[in-house]
């Protein structure tokens, strides 16, 4: 005999034989044995347990199924000699089956659909953004007449997490960007022999864009998506309701010291990158084109003004502010799963970093209409 | 087939978490088919323990068999084979959150079996039904659930592969009487239908005295004593009496003894 036989089926006496193990491990073989037999089409039917082993409740859906597929033909089925239990599992199934077709399905757009509902929810995400950038103003407004609600500790603490702590990194990466345009440039500026005008491109170029602006990407990816991922665990927490509840709104104690706190802390890291990646660029002139560190400091303060350091801290609070009000915007959108974390954590790096692009442009032309 | 009737043995398991000892020396043998809780104050190890035997945190000595295998030494083979033929209710139900629940109960048959999507569907249908929640929860996301169906939505997933062995921590938490005694009752439904070992980690005093076969009690990083609930209240030991005896266990006592 055949060890692998689960059914056996006796025409003669109409008798239907279970034997074996019928679990989930063996519920293909089943399945195939009990689609090979060739169900009489009226009368009545014996269903055996005797030598059955075991049945789990796939093995005991599988019989189910079948069973009531006789039903509908008018077959009557009686069961015989199966274990208690195991007679008590098919009855508890027989009552909760669901054919496939029965099964609740997520309602799916077609793309027409789709692209609405993104379009209807950027706009209510818009916003909802200019909401919450008009809460923050009026909880701003409130909390400066009460000193009793300035947050020094938490405005100290985003100070120190945002800025002190990046230092290292956004000097280095300063002081490597002064490097790679000090060689490019001074490529091209040693084939006219005007190896000198290298301090007036290096200043110019590193003050007044590549300070503030990589310093401000480094930020959003450093701040930002910190800022998003600790409100958004808060809220799924349900910190910020706890918050609310005893009186302190999470604005106060949460959102404004840290939008006030980047406002401090990414103006002076732009300026500890302005001075790296002056150091960078002077050291690989020295080394390329021969120039000494004291003819380039020479001449940096003959050509380049004051103004181009102002104009490039200028714009530090400015995207500071993009980065802070987008990092907790996002942040304070999150819902309770997982993945809206995740997704708004990427929107809120990938939105600060757009917005500061965008902002840097305008900054051009503004400037360029005013011939600063 | 003597050896076989320990479905669970844990010896001489000591674990230091922090600078405290949690458990030294904890022994303890779980047999098949059985209903066991597992009880003890606040931070006497119970949970520790679960995550223990399920290999989450491996023990610093002694020996865990799990269906006669040795879990803290098992390569990945045989902890695996161990693992399919056990289910786990998370305290926090720990369901998938960007799942929906018919997604969340199908993932084990996904990942373990070899049948088609639609098998997978209907029977991860039957597993939410046969937990109790109503056919619409099946499209729902978890935390469009409240408590107690999210509670059975994670029975759910935990019996989806037809596990030997079940474990249960703090199921009745948070819950109403009503869903709390529901829950109860589904688990002894589901362990004599299908003749599961049940393991619970609880608090709650009535499902203690309704559900359990044995109870074990942990206490000084030991099991003080392993019995039944009714046996159990009269063990001398003054933590044993200072958990049964307040007036919370004293009523509970007066209803079921």
């Amino acid at each position: 005999m055949d060890v692998r036989l689960f059914v056996e089926f006796d025409r003669e006496n109409r008798r239907l034989v279970c034997r074996g193990e019928w679990n989930l491990h063996n519920f293909n073989v089943i399945r195939k044995q009990l689609h090979k037999i060739s169900w009489p089409t009226t009368g009545e039917l014996w269903v055996d347990g005797r030598q059955l082993v075991n049945m789990d409740s796939s093995g005991a859906w599988l019989i189910d199924k079948h069973i009531k597929k006789l039903h509908e033909k008018n077959i009557t089925i009686h069961f015989e000699n199966f274990p208690e239990e195991t007679a008590k599992l098919i009855g508890i199934i027989e009552k909760r089956i669901v054919p496939s077709n029965e099964i609740p399905q997520l309602k799916k757009l077609n793309w027409l659909g789709q692209i609405g509902r993104q379009n209807i929810s950027q706009i209510i995400d818009f916003w909802e953004y200019l909401g919450f950038i008009g809460l923050l103003f009026i909880e701003f407004i409130r909390g400066i007449f009460v000193p009793k609600h300035w947050r020094f500790q938490s405005l100290v603490n985003v100070v120190d997490n945002t800025g002190y702590r990046a230092l290292p990194i956004i000097g280095l990466l300063s002081f490597m960007i002064g490097v790679v345009i000090a060689y490019q440039m001074g490529n091209q500026l040693r084939n006219y022999g005007a190896g000198v005008f290298i301090v007036n491109l290096l200043g110019l170029s590193v003050l007044r864009e590549f300070g503030p602006l990589l310093t401000a990407i480094m930020v959003a990816g450093r701040t930002g998506s910190s800022y998003t991922a600790e409100l958004g665990i808060m809220k799924i927490n349900q910190e910020i309701d706890a918050l609310n509840t005893m009186g302190v709104t999470p604005a106060e104690l949460l959102l404004i010291p840290r939008i006030i706190g980047l406002v401090i802390a990414l103006p002076l890291l732009t300026m500890w990158a302005d001075v790296f990646g002056i150091l960078g660029g002077m050291l690989m002139t020295e080394n390329m084109l021969g120039i000494s560190f004291y003819d380039f400091i020479q001449r940096f303060q003959h050509e380049i003004p004051v103004r181009s350091l102002l104009i490039g801290l200028g714009k530090a609070p400015v995207f500071a502010l993009i980065i802070a009000s987008i990092g907790c915007f996002q942040g304070m959108q999150v819902k309770s799963n997982a993945e809206s974390l995740g997704r708004l954590t990427t929107r809120s790096v990938v939105l600060a970093i757009f917005f500061i692009i965008v902002a840097d442009a305008l900054f051009s032309i503004i400037f360029s209409r005013l011939n600063l | 087939m003597k050896k076989e009737e320990n479905i669970i043995e844990v010896k001489d398991v000591s674990i230091k978490l922090g600078n405290e000892w949690v458990h030294k020396d904890l022994s303890l043998s779980i047999k098949k088919g059985e209903i066991i809780a597992i009880v003890g104050g606040s931070g006497s190890g119970k949970t520790t323990l679960l995550r223990e035997i399920l290999m989450l945190q491996p023990p610093d000595s002694g020996s865990i068999r799990v269906f006669n295998e040795e879990v803290t030494t098992a390569n990945y083979q045989t902890l695996l084979s161990v693992q399919k033929r056990l289910g786990v209710l998370f305290q926090q139900n720990a369901l998938f959150s960007s799942l929906t629940l018919l997604e969340n109960t199908s993932f084990p048959l996904k990942e373990h079996t070899h049948l088609d999507s639609k098998t997978i569907k209907e029977l991860a249908a039957l597993k939410i039904l046969l937990s109790g929640l109503p056919v619409n929860a099946i499209s729902k996301y978890p935390s469009e659930l409240s408590g107690g169906m999210q509670k059975r939505a994670a029975l759910s997933r935990a019996i989806v592969l037809d596990p030997e062995l079940l474990f249960l921590d703090e199921p009745t938490a948070g819950l109403d009487p009503v869903s709390a005694g529901g829950l109860d009752e589904l688990i002894v439904n589901l362990q004599s239908t299908m003749g599961l070992t049940v393991v619970i980690v609880t608090h709650d005093l009535d499902t203690l005295w309704t559900v359990t076969d044995r109870v074990a009690f942990l206490g000084e990083g030991k099991v003080l004593c392993v019995d039944k609930m009714s046996e159990l209240i009269k063990n001398p030991h003054p933590l044993i009496q200072k958990f049964f005896k307040g007036s919370r266990g004293r009523t509970a006592e007066s209803i079921y003894h």
